[in-house]
């Protein structure tokens, strides 16, 4: 069998194991102390410390595991005073909805209950509900929308100062220090200054992934440029190519890979900022959704949104490794 | 007087020594030299005393320390379309296929040219390589000597005054280098091409050459003088070895590699100031010797003796 067809059949089987594994790890048995039915002997014991049967029947409808009953019996007070006093929810009891007894037990969703969002959520995924709940997918075009903003200045500034940087050793003595300082400062920590400077959160996101991505493209453009191989620029100059002709058809071409390499490499960083970015700025995008997620305790969007990040750095990641093998040479 | 293709006067290459203190490295001096049009010139010599940097001054790629060359009398300052190169690598370029290759350079040498033109003159010179079959290939789809072909082809399809060979087969094994050679006899005999080539390989340089420059030995090198290969053209590899003259050349030529381009160099002896000019102030260009003549002259007195 094909050594590649063999790896993806065992790709597939780790996918399934990692499943059956995760099933297990967060299974929870439907145990008699929790779901929408009361047996016998529960509404007895209920009944016994003072709720009145109908009352027992009416919290569980509402959701309430039997153990949760039991303590409001405990109180001592009837539905009908319980709600006059402002409602369970006033005396800490929450009421789990569908899947509730699940999370409940183990905290984290199974498969099959992530599987049921990612269904959920994919079958209108760009709603729009108010600034809090948006569809996941919607949320996804925000952040593209800024990577592809940042990424593109980075783009349009790093590809002729690459040049430059590359073609004048002067101009790369002199840059050099400045280009070695500012490259490994986290993206994050210009975020701050962008607000205070740019007073806005979009544009603020947008520098932040700009100043994340220039470095790679700049780097590895100059270099590209720098190491052309000098037999190709001799054989420019014999033929009496202009320097515009230089620079187009034999210098660009050359350094294509080395370029290409330099965006891959860039806007694989960008994706990973803008999530870290927009956890920051809030409001939308993808990073966003993540920490509304958690700060609403819904841990199976959470996972659903960390699936979409990595399938769209996978995406993107991708699509710039075509380009580059487009470009590729071997010589 | 006679017009030459190439001359240089009193070219020298040197590089600075390495702190204020140590002199400077004198690679070579005071060369001087004359080209005719149509001659196949190969230059030898040891490495280091840059026969490279020659050639690539005369490419307008280097320029020299001082002294001058020129091209049909007017001074090459700069690389250009009258002179095409062939590289020591291939130097084709690798994103372009040999097709393409060979019309990048046609294109730039006549930029007026229709599209049928650059076409049809890149294919004729592809074919003139016996590379027709494989023109849509890129370089990595070629073997060495394809590929030095189609750098062969791209040089003379420009149709250049002068052509310079670095070293062109020095990658090939001893096989390919074989075929490639007679085909470049056959071309020159059909273009009347004038080449200056450098090379290492003394046979190769009997083989092509009207006239051999030999080079001593760095620092201070010089071009000693110049062999002229008189055996009859066309020459062809199998029957040139049978011919009387073959031997004598070689001889003259291993003898000159061996030993005298020791003796010889500036680094060695002390050059004498009438070797570059005469009293007149008139450059003195290295001696044209014939191995065969003298030869000859010599059998001659050993059968009058």
């Amino acid at each position: 069998m094909n050594t590649t067809i063999k790896g993806y059949l065992f790709s597939v089987f780790l996918f399934v194991v990692f499943i059956i594994g995760w099933h297990f790890a967060t299974y929870a048995p439907e145990t008699t102390t929790s779901g929408t039915e009361l047996s016998a002997s529960q509404v007895e014991a209920l009944v016994t410390s003072g709720l009145a049967e109908a009352d027992a029947r009416a919290l569980t409808a509402a959701g309430l595991r039997f153990d949760q009953i039991e303590q409001i019996a405990g109180i001592g007070l009837s539905l009908a005073e319980i709600e006059m006093a402002g409602g369970i929810g006033s005396f800490g009891f929450t009421t789990g909805e569908g899947g509730a007894a699940e999370t409940a037990v183990t905290g984290f969703p199974g498969p099959g209950q992530v599987g049921r969002v990612v269904f959920e959520q994919f079958s209108d995924p760009f709603y729009d509900k108010g600034p809090n709940d948006k569809g996941v997918l919607l949320q996804l075009l925000y952040s593209l929308r800024r990577v592809a903003l940042g990424f593109g200045l980075a783009l349009l500034v790093a590809l002729p100062l690459g040049f430059l940087l590359g073609m004048s050793p002067v101009f790369k003595t002199a840059l050099d220090p400045y280009i070695q300082i500012l490259k490994p400062i986290s993206p994050l920590a210009w975020m701050p200054l962008a607000l205070y400077t740019i007073k806005d959160a979009e544009a603020s996101s947008i520098f932040v992934i700009f100043i994340c991505s220039i470095w790679p493209m700049l780097v590895n453009t100059s270099f590209g440029v720098a190491s052309v191989k000098s037999d190709w620029v001799n054989l420019g100059r014999t033929l009496e190519l202009s320097r515009f002709s230089l620079a187009f058809r034999i210098i660009l071409p050359a350094a294509a890979p080395t370029i290409f390499t330099g965006m891959r490499i860039s806007i694989g960083i960008a994706w990973l900022v803008i999530v870290a970015a927009e956890m920051l700025i809030g409001g939308t995008g993808i990073g966003y959704f993540v920490w509304n997620e958690w700060n609403g305790l819904n841990i199976d969007s959470m996972i659903l949104a960390i699936l979409v990040i990595g399938l769209v750095g996978f995406a993107l990641d991708m699509s710039i490794n075509l380009l580059l093998k487009k470009f590729a040479y071997e010589s | 007087m006679k017009q030459y293709l190439v001359e240089t006067e009193t070219l020298t290459k040197a590089y600075p020594g390495e702190s204020g203190g140590s002199p400077d490295l004198v690679v070579f001096e005071n060369v001087n030299f004359r080209i005719k049009e149509g001659e196949f010139i190969t230059c030898i010599g040891h490495s280091g005393c840059g026969k490279s940097t020659i050639l690539n001054i005369l490419a307008g790629l280097q320029s020299p320390s001082s002294g001058y060359s020129f091209l049909k009398g007017k001074e090459i300052k700069g690389p250009g379309l009258d002179r095409a190169v062939v590289f020591q690598g291939h130097s084709l370029l690798p994103w372009l296929t040999a097709y393409e290759n060979v019309a990048f350079a046609v294109k730039s040498r006549w930029p007026d040219w229709t599209r049928q033109q650059v076409r049809e003159h890149s294919l004729q010179y592809l074919d003139m390589v016996g590379l027709s079959g494989a023109v849509d290939r890129k370089p990595h789809q070629l073997s060495g000597g394809m590929k030095q072909r189609v750098g062969i082809a791209r040089a003379f399809a420009m149709q250049s005054r002068l052509l310079l060979m670095d070293e062109p087969f020095g990658a090939l094994d001893a096989l390919t280098r074989g075929s490639i050679q007679e085909e470049l006899v056959k071309i020159c005999a059909s273009t009347g091409q004038t080449v200056f080539m450098i090379t290492h390989d003394v046979d190769e340089a009997i083989l092509l050459s009207d006239r051999i420059f030999l080079m001593t030995n760095g620092p201070k090198a010089n071009i000693a003088e110049c062999v002229v290969v008189d055996i009859p053209k066309p020459r062809d590899r199998a029957t040139i070895i049978h011919d009387q003259g073959y031997y004598t050349i070689r001889n003259h030529l291993v003898d000159f590699l061996v030993s005298r381009s020791r003796e010889l160099s500036g680094a060695t002896r002390e050059v004498a100031k009438h070797e570059i000019r005469n009293e007149s102030g008139a450059l003195v260009y290295p001696p044209d010797v014939n191995p065969l003549k003298k030869a000859k002259a010599a059998t001659l007195a050993a059968e009058t003796v």
